[in-house]
C-alpha cells in the first residue's frame, strides 16, 4: 500500500525495491508528499531539495534496473543531520554563522552512503554546532517532539530523531558528542547507537569536540539500525583516529540470552523519574527472565563525568570554532575594521548564546594560570573514567541504564537554565568519554512520552548491543512505533 | 665591530625555521611549491573548511626524523602534536598544529668552522648543541590592498621544521658560521632546500649580554623572522650594542619581541611580555601519538650522508688536498661526490682532481648555470652537476695525461676548456689537435745539439757558462720552433744542462 510507505521499515522497504513492487522513485514521492504535510509541523528537515532526491532516486532504480544494485540500502533514503557535509548540500550546523555555507566536499559517510545506493535525503535539525539537549539552540528552526508536538525532541540530533518518529524518512544519521543521538532516540522512541570511538570515520563531520565526537546510526528497529551502522562502518586514512582495515573487528554477539549485564549502583536514584525508572526496571526483569546474569557494578567515579565532559569538550570546541571567522567562508559582520575586528565582530553576530558559552568556558579552561586547575585534572577524571569503566566491563557484557532520567520536557521548560540541562546526558556522557558504544532502545511510555534503556560496552562490542536489543525489541511492540501526526 | 667589548659577553640562541623538502603539505595532500597563483595550492583541508581533519605526511615526519640523525639526536619512541591557539586571518584553523611537549627531533649538535686568518686556513671548529626540533604548518599570507586586505594560503601547512638550539652561540661570526654549517647539513641530506628567495628559511634570534665570567644569562630579547644570514650577524650585532649601552647607561633589558628593518638596518620593538599571546595550547585531539619504529629509524640513517666537517678531514688527511680546495668541494655533496668518483678513475694525483674541480670546473659551471640567491647571499652560486659536458672519468683522463707527461699543465688548461665545449675525451682533443708532447729523447738530442752549434746563440751560452742561469731559456725558443712548440719543455731543459755542462 503506497500510502503506508512512510510507516514500513528499511529493511522492508528494501525487499520490496528487490523485488520490483517498489521503486525508489515511488518511495521518495511519498515521503516528499509525506514532508510536505507534516514538516512544517514536527520541524525535522531544514533542507529538502526535492528535485535532487528525484533525481538520486531515479539514478537508482536505473542501476537495479541494470543488474547493478549495490546492496541493501539501494534506494532507501537517509536523511544527514546538518553537520554532517554533502557535497552541494547545505552544511549550516543549524548556525547563523554558517547559513550560506553549501559544502564542496562529501564527507566519508556520505561517500559510503553513495557507494551503497542509498538516496541522500536532506539535512536535518539540530542545536547549534551540536550544543544542546534539546534543539532549541538551532538557529533555524525549531524541532518539535512527533509524541507530543509542545514538547522537545531532544537534542543535540533532535531532527535525526523526530524525522523517523515522524515517518518523514526510514533512516538517519546523527552524531553524538555527550549522547546527541541517544537522548533525542529515547525521547522519540527510537533506535539510535553511538559507535565505538573510531569505528567511523569523522571525516566530514563538522567538529565539536573532536576526541568525543562520533557518527552514529538511528532508525525505528534494530535491524535498520544495524543496516546502516554496516553501510557506515569502514577505514579512512583521512582520519587519523579512525580504526585502520585491521583494527576494526566487531566482537561478535554471542547468544543475547547468555549475556552479562551490570546494572551501576545507584544511578536509578538520580533524579530519575519513576515511570522511567519502572520501564528499565521492568526491562532488566525482562533480561533476566531471559537467562541474563544480572549483576550490581560499582562506578566510583561516575559522578564525575558531567564536570569532566564539559570541560574537555568546551575546551576543544573553544579551539575548533575558531576557524569561523569570516574570513574564508561562513557569516562576515557587515561592519568593516582592521582584519582583526572584522573577525571579532563576524563572530559575535553569528554565534549563538550557548555556543558562546561553550565557547568562553573553553578558552578559560585552557588559558594559563588555570589549565592545570581544569583541563589537566579533567584528562585525568577522564582516564579514571575510562579505566573504570572498562574494568566493569571486563565483568559483564552490558552496562544497562535509563538513556535519560526524564521523558521530554516542554519547549522552553529549561532554556533558561544551562546547568539543569546539561544533566539530561548524566548517562550518556561517560560512553563519550570512555569512546565506548553505547544504544537507546525504546522500552516503553511514562505517560505518552517514549522512554528508552541504554546500554554500554566494551569497544567493538557494537553486536552484543544490538543483539541485545534485538532480543528486547522482539519480545515488545516498540519497533517501528511513530507519532499519530 | 662583531667582537663584543671584551667585559661583555654576548649569548645568542638561534629557531630556525625550516621549509621541509616534499611533495605534499603537512597534514594534507595538497601539493606546494613556489610561484602558483594565489590560492592555487588549497584543498578543503588546507583551508580548514569545517569537518576536514588533519592527516601526517609520512615524508615530513621522516625527513625531520634525518635531520634528527644527520645532527646526531635521539630519535624519540613517539611524537605527537599540539593546538597554538591564536587569531589571525593567515592561521585558517585560528590554531597552528605544532609539537610543543613531544617533539619529533630532541638533542643533537651542529659542528661549525669559524673563519680562518686567511681564505686558505682553517679556522677554529666548535659544536653548538641542539635543543630540539619539531615539526609544524606554516601560515599563509596576509596582505594589505588599498582598503582592504588579501590572503593567500599557498604557504599554509606547508612543513616547517623549528630547529632550536642552546643558547651557545657566543659572537655574530658563530651565528653566521652555524647557519652555513646547518644549511649544508640540511641541503646535503635532502631535508630541505633553504632557498631564502622563497622564504623557505627563517629565523627567530635570542641574544642577551652577560659580563665576562658571570654564569647567570642575562634578560634576553627575541628578533623575529630574519631571512638571512646577514640580518642575523646584524641583529647580533645592533643588539649586542644596544644592551651594552643600555646596560652601561643603568637601565636594564626589557624581555620582548623584536622585528628588524634591514633597509635601516635596525631593530624595533614589536610587543613586550605583557602583551605576549596565551596560545592555549592542548594535545590535538585529530592526530594520535606517533610511534617511530626503530626500523624506519634504521632505514633513514642509511640515509644520513657523510658529516661536512668529516668530509673535510678526510680530504685534507688521507687524500692530501689544500683546505682550499677542501673547503669548497665539501660545500656541496654532489660536487663532491663528483670529485670521488674521479678520484677512483685516477687514485694518484688526487689534488690534481681537486685543483681542476674546484677552480675550472666550478668556474665554467658557474658561468653556464648559476644562479645566484640562497639564505647566504656570501656563498657561491649553486651549480648544477646534471648539466655538466665532463664526466668524472673524463676530468681523471685529462690529469693523468699531465701526470704522465703527455701534455703540459699549460695544455691542460687549453685541453679543459675544450672538454667543457665539446664533451669529448682529454686523449680525443689531444689527439685532434697534434698537443701530444715529443717526448722522443734520440729526436730532441739531435735538435738541441743543432741549436746548440748555431753561432746565433753563442753568446747566451757564454753567459749561461759564466753563471747566468736565466741565459739557458734563449735557447728553449729555437728548439721549441722547430718542434713546432711540442717539445717536452721539462725534457729539453733536462738536454740542456746536460750538453751544456
Amino acid at each position: 500500500m503506497a500510502d503506508a510507505l512512510h510507516t514500513l521499515s528499511a529493511a522492508e522497504l528494501g525487499r520490496r525495491l528487490a523485488a520490483g513492487t517498489l521503486t525508489s522513485r515511488a518511495l521518495c514521492e511519498a515521503l516528499i508528499a509525506r514532508y510536505q504535510t507534516v514538516n512544517d509541523k514536527v520541524g525535522a528537515f531544514t533542507h529538502l531539495d526535492q528535485a535532487d532526491v528525484l533525481a538520486q532516486a531515479d539514478a537508482s532504480d536505473a542501476r537495479r534496473k541494470a543488474g547493478q544494485g549495490r546492496g541493501p540500502l539501494e534506494g532507501i533514503p537517509v536523511a544527514i543531520k546538518d553537520n554532517i557535509a554533502v557535497k552541494g548540500q547545505p552544511l549550516t550546523c543549524s548556525s547563523k554563522m554558517l547559513a550560506s555555507l553549501v559544502s564542496p566536499y562529501d564527507s566519508h559517510v556520505a561517500e559510503r552512503l553513495r557507494a551503497a545506493g542509498a538516496i541522500l535525503y536532506g539535512r536535518l535539525n539540530m542545536d547549534e554546532f551540536a550544543m544542546g539537549s534539546s534543539t532549541e539552540n538551532s538557529a533555524i528552526r525549531k524541532t518539535f517532539n512527533p509524541w507530543d508536538l509542545a514538547r522537545i525532541p531532544g537534542g543535540s540530533s533532535g531532527g535525526s530523531a523526530a524525522a523517523l518518529a515522524a515517518g518523514l524518512v526510514p533512516l538517519s544519521l546523527g552524531s553524538d558528542t555527550g549522547g546527541s543521538i541517544r537522548q533525542p532516540a529515547s525521547h522519540c522512541g527510537v533506535v539510535g547507537l553511538k559507535p565505538t570511538y573510531g569505528l567511523i570515520s569523522r571525516f566530514g563531520l563538522v567538529a565539536f569536540a573532536s576526541s568525543l565526537d562520533q557518527i552514529g546510526p538511528m532508525a525505528r528497529s534494530i535491524e535498520d539500525c544495524e543496516l546502516l551502522l554496516n553501510a557506515l562502518s569502514s577505514a579512512d586514512a583521512r582520519d587519523m583516529t579512525c580504526f585502520g582495515p585491521s583494527d576494526r573487528g566487531l566482537t561478535p554477539a554471542g547468544d543475547a540470552k547468555k549475556l552479562r549485564i551490570g546494572i551501576p549502583k545507584g544511578f536509578l536514584g538520580k533524579g530519575v523519574a519513576p515511570e522511567v525508572a519502572a520501564a528499565v526496571n521492568a526491562a532488566v526483569d525482562f533480561y533476566r527472565a531471559q537467562g541474563c546474569a544480572i549483576s550490581e557494578v560499582e562506578l566510583p567515579s561516575a559522578d564525575l563525568a558531567v564536570p569532566t565532559y564539559y570541560v574537555v569538550a568546551t575546551a576543544e570546541a573553544s579551539s575548533n570554532l575558531g576557524r569561523y571567522d569570516g574570513v574564508r567562508y561562513g557569516h562576515r559582520s557587515a561592519s568593516a575594521g582592521t582584519p582583526v575586528e572584522m573577525m571579532t565582530a563576524s563572530r559575535s553576530e553569528g554565534f549563538g548564546p550557548e555556543v558562546k558559552r561553550r565557547i568562553l568556558l573553553g578558552t578559560f579552561v585552557l588559558s594559563a594560570g588555570y589549565a592545570d586547575a581544569y583541563y589537566v585534572r579533567a584528562l585525568r577524571a577522564r582516564a579514571k573514567i575510562r579505566a573504570e569503566y572498562l574494568s566493569a566491563l571486563a565483568g559483564v557484557d552490558v552496562l544497562l541504564t535509563p538513556t535519560v532520567p526524564t521523558p521530554a520536557f516542554k519547549v522552553g521548560e529549561k532554556a533558561s537554565d544551562p546547568l539543569q540541562l546539561y544533566l539530561e546526558d548524566i548517562f550518556t556522557i561517560p560512553a563519550n568519554l570512555a569512546g565506548l558504544p553505547a544504544i537507546s532502545v525504546p522500552c516503553g511510555k511514562s505517560g505518552h512520552l517514549p522512554v528508552g534503556f541504554h546500554l554500554v560496552g566494551a569497544p567493538l562490542s557494537e553486536a552484543k548491543l544490538l543483539a541485545a536489543g534485538r532480543l528486547f525489541e522482539a519480545a515488545h511492540g516498540f519497533a517501528h512505533q511513530q507519532a499519530a501526526l | 665591530m662583531s667582537t663584543p667589548p671584551s667585559d661583555w659577553e654576548v649569548v645568542i640562541g638561534l629557531e630556525v625555521h625550516v621549509q621541509l623538502h616534499t611533495r605534499a603539505k603537512v597534514f594534507a595532500s595538497s601539493p606546494w611549491g613556489f610561484g602558483k597563483e594565489p590560492n592555487e595550492q588549497v584543498d578543503p583541508v588546507v583551508l580548514g573548511l569545517p569537518g576536514t581533519l588533519p592527516v601526517v605526511n609520512r615524508e615530513a615526519v621522516e625527513k625531520s626524523i634525518l635531520f634528527g640523525l644527520v645532527v646526531g639526536a635521539s630519535v624519540p619512541e613517539h611524537c605527537s602534536w599540539d593546538r597554538k591557539n591564536y587569531f589571525y586571518p593567515d592561521n585558517p584553523k585560528n590554531y597552528q598544529l605544532t609539537q610543543k611537549d613531544f617533539p619529533v627531533v630532541v638533542g643533537g649538535q651542529v659542528e661549525i668552522e669559524l673563519p680562518g686568518a686567511s681564505r686558505n686556513v682553517m679556522g677554529e671548529h666548535k659544536f653548538i648543541r641542539i635543543h630540539h626540533a619539531h615539526l609544524e604548518e606554516d601560515v599563509g599570507k596576509l596582505s594589505h590592498a588599498g582598503s582592504g586586505s588579501l590572503v593567500d594560503y599557498n604557504r599554509a601547512g606547508v612543513p616547517l621544521l623549528e630547529i632550536v638550539t642552546e643558547p651557545d652561540l657566543r659572537s655574530s661570526a658563530e651565528a653566521e658560521a652555524f647557519l652555513r654549517s646547518l644549511v649544508a647539513m640540511l641541503t646535503q641530506a635532502g631535508v630541505a632546500d633553504c632557498d631564502m628567495e622563497k622564504g623557505q628559511l627563517r629565523c627567530d634570534c635570542n641574544v642577551s649580554i652577560r659580563r665576562r665570567g658571570v654564569e647567570k644569562l642575562g634578560t634576553r630579547t627575541e628578533t623575529k623572522n630574519l631571512n638571512s644570514i646577514s640580518s642575523v650577524r646584524d641583529t647580533v650585532i645592533y643588539e649586542t650594542a644596544r644592551q651594552i649601552r643600555e646596560l652601561e647607561a643603568g637601565r636594564s633589558i626589557t624581555q620582548e619581541t623584536r622585528g628588524w628593518n634591514a633597509e635601516l638596518a635596525r631593530g624595533y620593538v614589536l610587543r613586550d611580555k605583557e602583551d605576549a599571546h596565551d596560545y592555549r595550547y592542548f594535545p590535538d585531539p585529530d592526530i594520535p601519538t606517533l610511534k617511530i619504529s626503530r626500523e624506519t629509524v634504521a632505514r633513514l640513517a642509511k640515509q644520513v650522508p657523510e658529516n661536512l666537517y668529516d668530509r673535510q678531514r678526510r680530504y685534507v688527511e688521507k687524500l692530501g688536498l689544500p683546505y682550499t680546495a677542501a673547503s669548497v668541494l665539501v660545500n656541496d655533496r654532489a660536487l663532491a661526490e663528483w670529485f670521488e668518483i674521479a678520484v677512483a678513475a685516477h687514485p694518484t694525483n688526487p689534488s690534481g682532481i681537486a685543483n681542476l674541480v674546484a677552480n675550472d670546473l666550478l668556474r665554467d659551471l658557474a658561468a653556464s648555470t648559476g644562479t645566484a640567491g640562497a639564505f647566504d647571499e656570501a656563498a657561491p652560486a649553486p651549480v648544477s652537476l646534471a648539466s655538466c659536458p665532463i664526466k668524472p672519468a673524463q676530468l681523471a683522463g685529462l690529469v693523468k695525461l699531465t701526470d704522465d707527461g703527455v701534455i703540459s699543465k699549460q695544455q691542460a688548461k687549453e685541453v679543459f676548456t675544450e672538454m667543457f665545449k665539446s664533451g669529448q675525451d682529454a686523449a680525443a682533443i689531444v689527439d685532434a689537435k697534434g698537443l701530444r708532447q715529443n717526448s722522443d729523447t734520440g729526436e730532441l738530442e739531435k735538435i738541441v745539439q743543432e741549436v746548440i752549434a748555431d753561432p746565433a746563440v753563442a753568446k747566451s751560452i757564454a753567459e749561461y757558462r759564466a753563471g747566468n742561469e736565466k741565459a739557458i731559456n734563449a735557447l728553449k725558443g729555437p728548439i721549441m720552433k722547430r718542434t713546432q712548440g711540442k717539445a717536452n719543455p721539462v725534457l729539453i731543459d733536462q738536454l740542456l744542462r746536460k750538453f751544456l755542462a
